[in-house]
């Protein structure tokens, strides 16, 4: 499938018809073809838009533009100065529309701009059915490696494509493959991780709901380039239907011979199971996820080595989170360097955002790494919502940070994340307008920490509750100077003392 | 299944069963049904939708599922496809203006275009 670059709606309701609405067509045609532009911009019949009395009426995408009462001479003036001068004719438009008739049909660059390769069957295939898989291509990088590649040629691969952990605040994902893989010790495990503890952020659950079998398909690439024979999907149980799906994608691979003994008479052997825990915040991390696929709770706990030496039942474990798996079997097809023109030089490839908040378009934008916070409040993000003002973005979760207008223009990337002392985490982009304020939201991200701190440690337990105690007395009115440096001597005492990035 | 050959065959047959040239079906609408769509209402989107196409007999519609886009603050969200013509992507459903989709689209031929949120040129089918 390509995109045309814009798509002209005309009204071909009887009213409009009577009006003109054919010659119009026919002239847009003509038109188009002299400047060159028939191969950009699509003609498309409506039915009625509901403004007879104005015909013909035609709506532009993906601007939204909407042009009223177009007689035959007009045509040549929107062509050349709409589509090639980039300039919309305002004199076409409703009077008071101009720039309002954007607001409805906004949605458009929100799907247009964005650049789909890790969910490119995301809402197109039906994901029960693993033969629309198949028609993609699915399976076939698979097959492919398992006959021809060796597990090295696969992680020099990897290197060159320069992926980095989606999750695991940026780890080169390479070296977490060759630390395993030189690791001497078996069995060897592969866990892919599909706990989602963000507010607002459920990239995992749309990739594991509407695409399982890419899903499967890395995690089993990467499973051979380790050398495992056993790999868990763990996933909240807060996810029932992205359970659903994956239970019934493995239950199919295992049918067609992608999942089970010798697969593709390569030698190579290969399982997976499904593991469920109870979803919260902490359980996300690694380690609690090797616990509770070892039947424990899920909570983190000290560990000298890490997983790649010593991960589930002592033994070398793979651990990464679904977006990272998602990534793998482009990287394998289309190659490393067609995946590091992606990005910018510290990040390739592309990331998945779940927008929110005082924003019009709410949901997940997929974009090369390198986006402007601009670009997601007003391309993707569809600009504010009617009446309300921008004050600052929140990015990287509960223990990320905000961004004011200041930093619009700054590309959003892992180097630029590391610089604000920030993680990626998942991926969570949320607008605030000026009626919230800033303090009441860390107020609430730390009730949300206090809530979901496991109680392990000391400094992580009573040290945020002390932190929200304080912050509750500023936003009551009643704070005090010295709160700011409590704040932050308490902070970086916890940071410093608790098992996991959670404190 | 043990081969290349044989996945490349299974991918063949199962790509020519998905495009509608190949098919008793003219138009396909698929419905969006991750969590988000289900959370507002897609399942019963897809009940009006299905009865819709069964009381009038559409034959030639063929309508099937699918997971979410993206499009979260837009669902429930369909698409309908047709050959030779751009994929119309719907948004903001409520069964009721799914039927009226079904009967102005895929009856009558002409887009309802309050609620198009997408649309995009389609050269598989
Ligand atoms: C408190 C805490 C919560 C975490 N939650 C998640 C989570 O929900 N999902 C996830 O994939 N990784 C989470 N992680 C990161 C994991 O420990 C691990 O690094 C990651 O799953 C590895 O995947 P990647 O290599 O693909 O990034 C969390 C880490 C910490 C410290």
């Amino acid at each position: 499938m390509s995109d045309k670059i814009s798509d002209i709606l005309i009204c071909f309701c009887p009213d409009c018809v009577s009006r003109g609405a054919g010659k119009i067509k026919e002239l847009f045609q003509t038109s188009l073809i002299k400047h060159n532009l028939s191969n950009d911009v699509n003609i498309i019949e409506t039915g009625c838009m509901g403004t007879c009395d104005l015909g013909p009426v035609l709506t532009i995408y993906p601007e939204g533009y909407v042009y009223i009462k177009i007689k035959p001479e007009d045509v040549e003036e929107l062509v050349t100065e709409h589509f090639l001068n980039n300039r919309p004719v305002s004199r076409l438009m409703l009077p008071d529309t101009f720039g309002k008739s954007l607001i409805k049909k906004i949605d458009i660059p929100f799907h247009r701009k964005q650049m789909k390769v890790i969910m490119e069957n995301c809402g197109v295939i039906d994901p029960g059915n693993i033969e629309e898989y198949f028609a993609t291509g699915g399976y076939e990088t698979l097959a492919k490696i398992l006959l021809e590649k060796s597990p090295e040629e696969l992680i020099e691969t990897l290197k060159r494509s320069g992926l980095r952990d989606r999750e695991g605040g940026g780890f080169p994902s390479w070296q977490k493959w060759q630390y395993v893989l030189e690791a001497q010790d078996d069995p060897k495990y592969i866990i892919v991780n599909a706990e989602e503890g963000d507010p607002g952020v459920f990239i995992s659950r749309a990739l594991l709901e509407s695409d399982p079998h890419r899903i499967l398909e890395g995690m089993i690439t990467a499973a051979f380039a380790i050398g495992a024979v056993q790999g868990y999907i763990y996933c909240r149980n807060e996810y029932p239907l992205a359970i659903i799906r994956i239970k019934r994608a493995v239950e199919q691979a295992r049918e067609y011979g992608m999942i089970g003994e010798n697969i593709f008479n390569s030698g190579f052997s290969f399982d997976v199971e499904i593991r469920r825990g109870a979803g919260s915040f902490v359980a996300g991390e690694e380690t609690a996820v090797i616990s509770v696929i070892e039947g424990l709770r899920g909570e983190p706990i000290s560990k000298p080595e890490f997983p790649a030496t010593s991960g589930l039942w002592k033994k070398p474990t793979l651990i990464h989170n679904v977006e990272t798996i998602a990534n793998l079997t482009t990287i394998f097809s289309k190659g490393a360097s067609w995946f590091s023109s992606l990005g910018t030089n510290s990040s390739k490839g592309t990331k998945i955002f779940a927008l929110s908040g005082a924003i019009r378009n709410q949901g997940l934008i997929e974009v090369p790494f390198g986006i402007t916070l601009r670009e997601l409040v007003y391309d993707f993000g569809g600009g504010m919502k009617p009446g309300k003002n921008f004050l600052a973005v929140q990015l990287g979760g509960p223990s990320g940070g905000c961004f004011t207008s200041q930093h619009f223009d700054i590309k959003i990337d892992y180097e630029f994340l590391q610089e604000q002392g920030i993680t990626l985490g998942s991926g969570g982009v949320i607008v605030l307008d000026d009626s919230s304020c800033l303090v009441d939201l860390a107020r609430y991200f730390l009730e949300f920490t206090v809530t979901e701190s496991c109680g392990k440690c000391l400094p992580c337990r009573v040290g945020l509750r002390k932190m929200l105690e304080i912050l509750n007395r500023i936003t009551n009115g009643e704070g005090e100077l010295e709160d700011l440096n409590r704040l932050e001597s308490l902070g970086s005492k916890i940071k410093a003392l608790s098992l996991c990035n959670f404190g | 299944m043990k081969t290349l050959e044989e996945l490349r065959k299974i991918r063949d047959k199962a790509k020519k069963e998905m495009q509608l040239r190949n098919s008793e079906y003219r138009i396909k609408v698929v419905v969006g049904m991750g969590t988000s769509g289900i959370a507002v209402g897609a399942r019963d989107v897809m009940k009006a939708i299905f009865d819709e196409v069964t009381k009038r007999k559409l034959d030639h519609v063929l309508v099937a599922q699918t997971g979410e886009k993206g499009l979260s603050s837009m669902e429930p969200v369909i698409d309908i496809i047709e050959k030779d013509k751009s994929i119309v992507t719907y948004g903001h459903l409520t069964p009721e203006n799914a039927r009226k989709i079904i009967v102005e689209h895929v009856v009558n031929g002409r887009i309802v275009s309050d609620f198009v949120v997408a649309t995009k040129t389609n050269l598989e089918v």
